[in-house]
C-alpha cells in the first residue's frame, strides 16, 4: 500500500516513468531489454531435475519454447556493442498447460540488490543532456552508498563477455525455491550453458562493426544450425543467501544439467508471438515458488507496467530484421 | 408469491442474506487488493496471486446468487418507498450483479488476451477466452479500472442509501438484509 499513501515510494509506474525519463520514448517497446529479436525451438528434459522439483518442465520429454534475445536499455535502435548487458527471456511451455516464464541475463550476478538501488542506479547513470554522458559524481556518490554494487561489478568485470548472443552464458540471477514430489524445499538458481564454444568479445570481426552485429551474427548461426544450450540447475545450501542477487553462491555448489534448449528458429520482434509475450520472471509451475529476493516481485510488477504501456501503443517496427541477414 | 407470504416476511431469505454478507466481505477485500496491488512493488506478486483466484470465486458467488435470488420469495419494499425510489433500488441492484459479473470476466479476458496464463492454484489454471492480442488487452486493461472505479462508487451509492434509510428515515431498510435473524413486531 506504501505507494497509495506516501507520495515517494517507489511504485510500477514511478518505475517505469524513471524508464522513460532516462531512455525516451519508444511506441510499442518495452521499457528495458528493448531491441530484440525472437527465437523458437524446444527444451528436451533429461527427467533429472525431477529429483530437485515436481515441475511438469523436469519430467522427460521434450516441450515447446519461445524466447526473445535482447540487449539492456530503454532504446529500440542502439547500436551493438559488446559489453552491453544483453538478455534472454524464454517462456516453456508445458505439456499440462502450465508455462514457465524466465528472463536472464549474461553477467553471473546482478548489480543491484533492492528494487530502490536499480532505480537510484537507473536515475545515476542518465546521460547529462549537455555533455551526452552520465554525470560522474552521481554514479560516484550511489557507488559510495552501494558497496554491493561495487562488489558484483568486480565480480561481473572477472567473467568477460562472449563474443555473441550465441556463445553466452545466462544466468537467471535471483533465487528461487524448487519443492520436490515429497514437498522437500530447496533453494535454487539456473543458467543456461552455451554448446557454441566460447570466443572472447571482438577477436572475431572488424574493431567497428555494423550496428546491429550481434544480432546478425546471432540470427547467420541460427540459419547455418540450430543452437544449443544446457540448462544447469545450482542446488543452494542453507547458508546460501536467497535475498541478494549480487552476491554468488560458492563454486563448489553442486551443479545438474536437466536438459538441452535448441533453438531452430529466428524471426522479427514484428511477426513473432514474442513481441506480445511479457518474460514476467514470476510465472511460475507448480513445483517451482519465489524466494525471499525483493528483486522478485518488483521485477513482476514492473514487467507488467510496462507490458501494459507498450500494449496500447502504436508498433514501430524493430530495428532487427533476420530477413535482411543471410547465411 | 402469495400475498400472505409477502407481508408476513420482513427480512430476505437466511440464504439470500449468506450470499449478501459473502458477497459484500469478497468483494471489498478484492477492492483493497486491488488497490493496493497496483502500487505495490513488494507485495505485487503475492497479491496476484489472490486477485485471480478471488476474481474467479466473486464470479461464482455472484452466478449462484443470482439463481438463488431468482428462486426465492423477496420481502416487499417498505411503505416509505416511492414507486421512483423501489425502480431505483432495483435498478441499482441489477446493475450491481452486472459488475459482478462483468468484472471478473473482464480480469479473465484481459489476462487471455494477453497470452498470461490463469493460474488459480498450484496447476489449477483456467483457460483462455479471448485470442491473444495486446491490442484488446490494453482496452480490457483499462476498462478493468474503469469498471473497479465504477463498482467502487455503485457500493458507495447502495451503502449511502440504506444508511439514509436506516438513520435518517429510521424505516428499518437495513434489518431486511442484516446479518441476524429480525423478528416481526
Amino acid at each position: 500500500m506504501g505507494g497509495w499513501f506516501n507520495p515517494e515510494a517507489l511504485t510500477p509506474a514511478r518505475f517505469a516513468d524513471g524508464f522513460e525519463r532516462v531512455d525516451g520514448i519508444y511506441s510499442g517497446f518495452r521499457l528495458n531489454h528493448a531491441k530484440g529479436v525472437c527465437v523458437s525451438g524446444s527444451f528436451e528434459s533429461n527427467g533429472r531435475g525431477t529429483r530437485l522439483s515436481k515441475a511438469v518442465v523436469f519430467k522427460a520429454g521434450r516441450m515447446p519454447i519461445i524466447g526473445r534475445f535482447s540487449l539492456a536499455g530503454g532504446n529500440p535502435y542502439v547500436a551493438d556493442e559488446p559489453e552491453m548487458v544483453r538478455g534472454f527471456g524464454l517462456l516453456f511451455k508445458l505439456s499440462d498447460g502450465e508455462e514457465w516464464r524466465t528472463a536472464m541475463i549474461n553477467t553471473p550476478v546482478f548489480g543491484v540488490n533492492t528494487p530502490q538501488a536499480f532505480y537510484d542506479r537507473l536515475l545515476a547513470a542518465q546521460p547529462n543532456p549537455k555533455t551526452g554522458n552520465p554525470d560522474p559524481e552521481k554514479m560516484a556518490a550511489f557507488l559510495a552508498s552501494h558497496p554491493e554494487t561495487v562488489r558484483a561489478t568486480k565480480i561481473i568485470q572477472s567473467h568477460p563477455a562472449s563474443s555473441g548472443f550465441e556463445n553466452s552464458t545466462y544466468y537467471g540471477l535471483n533465487a528461487f525455491w524448487f519443492m520436490d514430489a515429497n514437498g522437500r524445499s530447496i533453494p535454487v538458481r539456473w543458467s543456461l550453458a552455451p554448446v557454441q564454444p566460447f570466443a572472447p568479445a571482438n577477436s572475431t570481426g572488424p574493431a567497428r562493426p555494423d550496428k546491429n552485429y550481434l544480432f546478425d551474427a546471432l540470427i547467420a548461426s541460427i540459419l547455418q544450425q540450430p543452437l544449443q544450450w544446457h540448462l544447469i540447475i545450482t542446488i543452494g545450501q542453507a547458508t546460501d543467501p536467497t535475498n541478494d542477487a549480487t552476491i554468488p553462491w560458492p563454486d563448489a555448489r553442486e551443479q545438474l544439467d536437466v536438459g538441452t534448449l535448441t533453438l531452430e528458429r529466428v524471426e522479427s520482434e514484428d511477426t513473432s508471438p514474442c513481441r506480445d509475450i511479457n518474460f514476467d520472471p514470476l510465472v511460475l509451475p507448480e513445483g517451482m515458488a519465489p524466494s525471499d529476493d525483493p528483486l522478485l516481485s518488483a521485477r513482476s510488477a514492473v514487467y507488467s507496467q510496462s507490458f501494459t504501456r507498450r500494449a496500447g501503443e502504436k508498433k514501430l517496427p524493430s530495428a532487427v530484421m533476420p530477413s535482411e541477414v543471410r547465411e | 408469491m402469495s400475498m400472505s407470504v409477502a407481508t408476513e416476511q420482513r427480512q430476505f431469505t437466511s440464504h439470500m442474506r449468506l450470499f449478501h454478507w459473502l458477497t459484500a466481505a469478497l468483494v471489498l477485500t478484492m477492492l483493497c487488493i486491488g488497490v493496493a496491488m497496483v502500487a505495490s512493488l513488494a507485495d505485487y506478486h503475492r497479491l496476484v496471486s489472490i486477485h485471480r483466484p478471488l476474481g474467479i470465486l466473486i464470479l461464482i458467488v455472484v452466478v449462484i446468487r443470482f439463481v438463488n435470488r431468482h428462486y426465492s420469495t423477496l420481502p416487499p419494499f417498505h411503505a416509505t418507498m416511492s414507486p421512483r425510489e423501489r425502480s431505483v433500488a432495483s435498478a441499482s441492484e441489477l446493475f450491481l450483479y452486472a459488475l459482478l459479473v462483468v468484472q471478473p470476466l473482464v480480469g479473465w479476458g484481459m489476462l487471455s488476451a494477453a497470452s498470461y496464463p490463469i493460474t488459480l492454484y498450484g496447476s489449477i489454471h483456467l483457460f483462455p477466452i479471448l485470442p491473444h492480442n495486446v491490442m484488446l488487452y490494453a482496452v480490457l486493461r483499462r476498462a478493468h479500472t474503469v469498471l473497479a472505479y465504477l463498482l467502487f462508487l455503485t457500493f458507495l451509492a447502495h451503502f449511502g442509501a440504506v444508511l439514509f434509510h436506516t438513520w435518517v428515515m429510521r424505516d428499518g431498510t437495513f434489518s431486511r438484509m442484516a446479518p441476524w435473524k429480525v423478528r416481526a413486531q
